[in-house]
């Protein structure tokens, strides 16, 4: 009787809460079923490429696998001196294997990497190397070419016989290791990368900036003017937005080059002279002005959709007790747009440091960024693990100001709309 | 042989039902398909191989665009799934694509002799029959100026690229350092024949670059090739480097007063190849032996100015399609504009293009 009137029961007997939990699981698996697709597309598109971006920086198979009987007599070779007649005998024969099967050049050009002139001289060798046929090999090899009585031609072997190698990110720094393994400058005349590491990063925070500054006003009167007036002013911010890119840049050279409209108008006006027309594009002006204006609406959209939420009440409030202007718009109105200045920034230098296709056309000698050298070696020297070395650092570079601004301002504060 | 066993069963099932039952695969494998470069490129290839190649064999073409280099055939050799049959590939992809055995390899015996019976072995111009691919044409690293900004003495000579003095104004040049370099030692008086051999040493770069450094205070870098001509066309720059044919659409298509310098020029082939485990092997070989033979080359010179790699398609050579224009002057391998040629070297780009690279940007931001 008293447990009847103290568990309450569903009609058919089970408990309430026993039911409740079992709908409630239910449920829980129907909504994770809806996100199935979603979650299997984010893992393969998404993860996996990202996890083989991070395996392939570092992992060197090649070598390893294609000279593997000389790479394990090189094992006991301290560095200092030549190595032994058996690394001489390892390397002859595998030399012509690789050369029967074809599989030299995928060799040759994982060392050409490390160290320029190693592809044809393996192709060099391995081809002389068909008409000899009985040892000792050291004497016939270096016969065929001086480099094989050099150190440093078997310690690059050696280097890239393990298994991973941290050969690609130092090279993504300018650095080297060299023949006793020691982490070194590359030559002066080589290095790059460390300048464009930090143009990039440069180029990017200015341009963030440069759009902060320019968005800010912009978004504030999208939000404040009447509908009729908005409408039509969206409508400017949108219409470049929607238009193709290259579309703009060639606009953009159009408007800026030392023959081009603006210096015109500034001759006819007689600001300047016809013989000192200036440089505005192809050099740090026109990657600024192009990358700026194409950037610009992914701040505004942000800002637009916080300031639109901001009651004017405030900074009325504030002027009532007596604040300035400024006062009331620096103390009161600023820190209620933080959240869309944060995502507006943070959406902003992400794509600027990514950019590259317009600094690429409009900017000249200097208009070189990381992302350029990333697609040039997926492209054209095809060395995928420098690529990927470089596309990690940028990687963990994003992260790195994510998590700064993590710190300072907050991520929860960040909006979107 | 996996198509005909597959055949095989498929058509066994259906006689099962039918009687008689025609074998629906091997039509669907009547095709082909061509990767190129798109624009006026594949337009001369579409008009002067693809068609034609379609009427005589009945194989359908389908046409691919691309922006050259290996990557895509090696993620597609790699992955095992290889759609496309031939694709047409720049002299210095060939060899790493060799090297690393992306490409099938091609029967040499198989290739045809010339239209005049010369054998193919003397037909075709030094490299143009590689173990991996057919050459197709011939296309010009050259100066291109225009002729409006010189009232007086024209440039003529490589070496009037370098001389400020004489020709003051603004140059433009590649991103890119290849053919840069070595038109840097040739202005510099090196023979062509020894410009490989001096840059293979230290002191030969070195040298290059001192003498890039003599100009650098005049040039505008461009990054892809559309801008060479269209920084001419704006006045930005006097002179450029350029590729031939682009200069020749701009002066016969847009009637600009340019001109070019063949002075030294620097010469590259195209080739066709077949990807390795390519589902129509049979077919794509005989494509590209149809595409290189004697007519076939000379035909593409009517859609383009890019020089034909036998010897025997010359005679063929006529006008530009729907114009008066005679082709024959126009081509790279015309005698006059052949004469100081430089050949490019893949062989030496491919040990020195990681260095090269480097070291041109590090000096162009210098």
């Amino acid at each position: 009787m008293s447990d009847q009137t103290s568990q309450i029961t569903t009609a058919d007997g089970t408990p309430l809460k026993l039911s409740l939990h079992r709908a409630e699981r239910a449920k829980k698996i129907r909504s994770f079923i809806f996100l199935v697709p979603t979650l299997t597309f984010i893992f393969i598109t998404f993860l996996i490429p990202i996890a083989d971006m991070l395996f392939r920086s570092v992992h060197t198979p090649e070598v390893r696998a294609l000279l593997h009987h000389s790479v394990k007599s090189l094992q006991g070779w301290d560095g200092s001196g030549l190595p032994d007649e058996r690394a001489y005998h390892a390397l002859a024969q595998e030399l012509k294997l690789l050369k029967k099967e074809r599989t030299l050049g995928k060799v040759a050009l994982r060392l050409n990497y490390e160290k320029s002139g190693m592809r044809s001289l393996l192709s060099k060798t391995a081809r002389k190397l068909e008409k000899i046929h009985e040892g000792p090999f050291k004497n016939k090899l270096i016969g065929i070419d001086k480099r094989w009585g050099e150190r440093e031609t078997w310690a690059v072997i050696k280097l890239l016989g393990k298994r991973f190698t941290i050969t690609h990110y130092l090279s993504a720094f300018d650095l080297k290791y060299d023949v006793d393994g020691n982490v070194i400058a590359q030559p002066a005349e080589q290095q790059i990368h460390s300048k464009i590491w930090l143009r990039t990063l440069w180029v990017s925070l200015l341009v963030t900036a440069l759009c902060l500054i320019l968005g800010y006003p912009v978004a504030y009167l999208l939000a404040t003017l009447p509908l009729r007036i908005s409408n039509l002013l969206m409508i400017c911010v949108l219409l470049p937005f929607w238009t193709s890119l290259l579309v703009r840049l060639t606009s953009w050279i159009v408007l800026l080059q030392k023959q081009g409209v603006l210096n015109d108008i500034l001759v006819w006006i007689g600001i300047i002279s016809d013989e000192n027309r200036v440089r505005m594009v192809y050099n740090m002006t026109g990657t600024f002005v192009a990358m700026t204006q194409v950037l610009l609406p992914f701040m505004i959209l942000p800002l637009y959709s916080v300031i639109k939420t901001i009651s004017p009440d405030y900074v009325r409030a504030a002027r009532s007790l007596g604040a300035n202007p400024v006062r009331a718009f620096w103390e009161i109105y600023v820190p209620q747009t933080v959240p869309g200045i944060g995502a507006g920034s943070i959406l902003v230098f992400i794509l600027a440091i990514g950019y590259y296709i317009t600094p690429a056309i409009v900017g000249g000698a200097t208009g070189q960024l990381i992302s350029n050298f990333i697609a040039l070696h997926m492209s054209k020297t095809l060395n995928w693990g420098l690529a990927a070395a470089m596309g990690t650092t940028l990687l963990a570079g994003v992260l790195a100001i994510y998590w700064l601004y993590n710190r300072i301002v907050g991520i929860e504060n960040m909006k979107f709309g | 042989m996996r198509l005909v066993s597959k055949c095989a069963t498929f058509s066994l099932a259906l006689i099962s039902v039918l009687l008689i039952m025609p074998c629906a695969v091997t039509h669907a494998g009547d095709a082909i398909t061509v990767t190129s470069f798109g624009g006026a490129y594949t337009k001369s290839q579409l008009e002067a191989h693809y068609k034609p190649f379609s009427e005589k064999f009945g194989i359908k073409v389908n046409s691919v665009d691309y922006n050259g280099g290996i990557a895509q055939i090696r993620a597609q050799v790699e992955s095992g799934n290889v759609t496309w049959d031939v694709v047409d590939l720049e002299t210095q992809d060939i060899t790493a694509a060799c090297d690393e055995g992306l490409l099938e390899t091609i029967d040499l015996s198989s290739v045809p002799a010339g239209a005049d019976g010369t054998p193919a072995a003397g037909d075709f111009i030094s490299g143009a029959v590689h173990e991996c691919g057919v050459g197709n044409i011939i296309w010009s690293t050259i100066i291109a100026y225009d002729k409006t900004k010189f009232p007086g003495e024209k440039p003529s000579k490589l070496a009037d690229f370098f001389d400020l003095k004489k020709f003051p104004g603004m140059r433009g040049l590649s991103k890119r350092p290849n053919g840069i370099i070595e038109y840097a030692l040739m202005a510099d008086g090196v023979a062509p024949a020894d410009v490989y051999e001096l840059l293979s040493t230290k002191a030969g770069v070195d040298r290059a670059f001192a003498k890039l450094d003599t100009i650098k205070g005049s040039i505008l870098f461009w990054e892809t090739y559309a801008q060479g001509p269209q920084m001419l066309a704006d006045g930005e720059v006097i002179m450029t480097v350029s590729a031939n044919g682009r200069i020749f659409n701009a002066i016969v298509k847009e009637n600009k007063p340019f001109a070019i310098i063949w002075d030294n020029q620097i010469y590259n082939m195209d080739y066709y190849v077949v990807p390795k485990g390519s589902k129509n092997v049979k077919n794509a070989m005989k494509f590209v032996m149809f595409a290189t033979s004697s007519q076939a080359l000379a035909d593409q010179t009517k859609w383009i100015s890019y020089g034909p790699v036998r010897k025997s398609s010359v005679p063929y050579i006529t006008t530009y399609y729907g114009t008066s224009v005679s082709m024959k002057p126009h081509m790279p391998t015309a005698p006059d504009n052949f004469k100081t040629a430089l050949a490019n070297s893949p062989e030496w780009w491919a040990d020195n293009q990681d260095e090269m690279i480097k070291r041109y940007n590090a000096w162009m931001t210098k």
